[in-house]
């Protein structure tokens, strides 16, 4: 047996073997739940250890009124939609982009950002939207977009934003929850910001975290990592730390340039989270400087449930699981989606429904 | 005729635009003695028990890395018919053109068609043209029959608890060179589009005892796995280190936050064999052309009748479900 295989031997012994109070662990982004169904980790846990979905999944937590704000915009005369695949399908107060593409509204779906630029040169007379919803990890992404539509001169592009910061609702989770005992946190934000982002969080809250990669190997280790944290915080009375399991990707002050970027284009402002509602800080705008390409984010922005039995926002804070709603797998299903987790692949009820699983 | 130009509704019109198009483009390429009569309809020689199947093929490109739309719509009837057991011979074709359709494009498909069809060993004993308004795209519908020995029960009810399930080899590649294609990604995954006779028949002659056949198409071997071991009231059980899957597509999939396990192919199957033929049937295949990559991948059990799982490289289990919706790729 090699050392790897050997260290994984002990680590799922010690998962399996658990028998201490209960701990519930805080898996805040979504490729962390895809891929901790994937990897089939749930179902190596002790039954006294609990894995929660969190609000990492950019289409989970985008409120209805952004998506209805897409749908009469995509109605207007001239103007196209451009979207991710993911948020076509999320419903908005009443339907969705997809289901208004079938009513002749103009929605084009991309892969990149970048893509947006061919289309608005072979129809300069069009007006294009990109849908900019994301975490730290998108935003770069979309400073370079606009880096290139002003050095190139491309006056038929704006985003309607629905940017999200993870600091704030990680934040705003520990004062309003009291059931996370540690948080798994998101690998990809990491890379960008740095592991130090949280902390701050760490100490405020006194809550360890241990920053994920997204192999089985990397995930498994760091899930043992922070279960194995709270423990010995526990018993030895430690102080809380913030550990990087991701190294080989992640480093403490993350990338400068990114971080640069952003700053150039865009400021913190206050954000709408789909079932939670205004958390301070949490989101970003366009800075007052390039709002000739923002297309009308800074209104306000409604949250309304398509269906009211739908419990994705408790989902999303880590009060209930999946399958403790009505509409699970039977009125909402991945073909006909009642709230935002259902939509997204890495939307945990997505999840839980695909995988069958149940914790 | 002017095999620079376009088609246009007047190929359709049944009258003389019509008759050059088919004596042109289709009738060398397809020629056989059924054929060349052209009369209104086929007769042909037969046996006891016929397998009989159809399959409608729209693919944008038309043509891909690896095939196009007419080697697809060869393969994908021809295997249907294989996946019974049944050794094919003939097949129909009805060809939708759309108007603006580039006859040279035409030609290529067709070319690819029949030479797709000689290599399987079919007759195009029957086909049709119809024009309709478009955009230059294609529309192909095939029919086939194949001979059934009578000796031969493959079929999706019979998975049995101890039978190894094996692949043909790697998942995804016709799926992942489509989408690489309309995205503008370069990279050298091909589609794998290819008619499965050759193994087929050489486990049947071999005497391997194969319990059920599935060529593994849209929705992937995740969505096959769970449909079968409904089929047959089994477990499907299968180990995530053992799946084949090329380098390239498991990082193309890694980049798009696609699953090979839900990836379609185009010209692989999954065959269901007596245990203790595993090893030989698996090396019958890896013999053949199209099955290089050849490998056991698990076994069917009878511990939850109706689900398929995957034991995953850390030792996880990860319940399989069909595919849902269409596998849109994630933001980040």
């Amino acid at each position: 047996m090699t050392d790897i295989s050997h260290k994984i031997t002990q680590i799922k012994e010690w998962l399996a073997a658990y028998d201490g109070p209960d701990i519930s662990i805080m898996e805040v982004c979504g490729s962390h739940t895809a891929a901790i169904s994937k990897y089939g980790i749930s179902g190596l846990l002790s039954e006294k250890l609990h894995l929660i979905s969190g609000p990492g999944c950019p289409v989970c937590v985008t409120p209805t009124g952004y998506i209805d704000r897409l749908i009469e915009l995509s109605m207007e005369s001239d103007t196209t939609i451009v979207t991710f695949g993911d948020l076509i399908r999320v419903p908005g107060r009443k339907n969705s982009l997809a289901e208004v593409k079938g009513e002749g509204a103009r929605v084009e779906m991309v892969y990149s950002p970048m893509d947006i630029l061919s289309l608005a040169k072979a129809n300069p007379k069009n007006q294009y939207v990109f849908a900019a919803v994301g975490f730290e990890t998108t935003t770069p992404v979309y400073a370079m977009l606009l880096e290139q539509l002003i050095s190139e001169h491309i006056t038929n592009v704006k985003l309607l934003t629905a940017l999200k910061t993870m600091p704030e609702v990680i934040g705003w989770l520990c004062e309003h929850t009291e059931e996370i005992d540690g948080f798994l946190a998101p690998g990809h934000v990491a890379a960008v910001t740095g592991s130090d982002l949280f902390i701050p969080l760490c100490e405020k809250y006194r809550v360890p975290f241990c920053v994920a990669g997204f192999s089985a190997e990397e995930l498994l280790l760091a899930v043992y990592g922070i279960f194995k944290a709270v423990v010995d915080d526990r018993e030895k009375g430690l102080k809380p730390e913030v550990k990087n399991y991701y190294p080989s990707v992640v480093t403490a002050r993350g990338n400068e340039t990114a971080a640069g970027l952003v700053n150039r284009y865009f400021e913190s402002c206050d954000a709408v989270w789909r079932g939670i509602g205004t958390i301070s800080g949490s989101g970003r705008k366009l800075r007052k400087e390039f709002e000739q390409f923002d297309a009308g984010s800074d209104l306000p922005m409604e949250d309304h449930k398509k269906n009211q039995a739908c419990r994705c926002d408790q989902i999303l804070m880590g009060k209930a699981l999946p399958g403790d709603c009505p509409l699970f797998g039977t009125v909402c299903t991945p073909m006909n989606p009642q709230g935002a987790c259902m939509v997204s692949e890495e939307g945990s009820c997505h999840q839980y429904l695909m995988y069958h699983r149940t914790r | 005729m002017n095999q620079k130009g376009k088609i246009t509704m007047a190929h359709g019109s049944g009258g003389r635009a019509t008759n050059e198009l088919i004596k042109e483009i289709f009738a060398d390429e397809f020629s056989n003695p059924v054929l060349d009569a052209m009369e209104d309809a086929a007769v042909v020689s037969g046996s006891k028990n016929i397998a009989f199947t159809t399959d409608s093929f729209v693919v944008d490109p038309l043509e891909f890395p690896g095939g196009d739309i007419g080697r697809l719509s060869v393969c994908g009837t021809v295997n249907d018919l294989l996946m019974r057991g049944a050794t094919p011979k003939y097949l129909t074709c009805g060809f939708v053109l759309q108007e603006g359709l580039e006859l040279s494009v035409l030609r290529r498909i067709v070319h690819s068609f029949a030479e797709t069809a000689r290599e399987a060993g079919v007759a195009v004993v029957a086909g049709d043209t119809k024009v309709v308004e478009g955009t230059g795209g294609l529309i192909i519908n095939t029919a086939g029959v194949g001979f059934l020995p009578e000796d031969v029960s493959i079929s999706a009810a019979n998975c049995r608890p101890g039978d190894a399930i094996i692949v043909s080899g790697d998942l995804g590649d016709h799926h992942a060179a489509i989408l690489s294609h309309r995205m503008n990604i370069n990279n050298s995954i091909v589609s794998d589009c290819a008619p499965l006779c050759e193994m087929v028949q050489s486990l049947i002659s071999e005497g391997i005892r194969v319990h059920c056949l599935r060529d593994v198409t849209r929705g992937g071997l995740g969505t096959v796995l769970k449909e079968l071991a409904e089929s047959s009231g089994v477990t499907m059980a299968v180990e995530e280190g053992l799946l084949p899957v090329n380098a390239q597509v498991r990082d193309f999939c890694g980049l798009m936050g696609l699953d090979p396990l839900y990836m379609g192919n185009e010209g692989k199957l999954v065959a269901f064999v007596a245990e203790e033929d595993a090893k030989r049937a698996c090396e019958i295949i890896s013999n053949c052309a199209y099955g290089k990559q050849a490998a056991v991948i698990g076994s069917v059990t009878d511990e939850m009748p109706g689900s398929a799982y995957v034991k995953t490289s850390i030792g996880g289990k990860r319940v399989l479900d069909v595919l849902f919706g269409e596998g849109l790729p994630r933001i980040c």
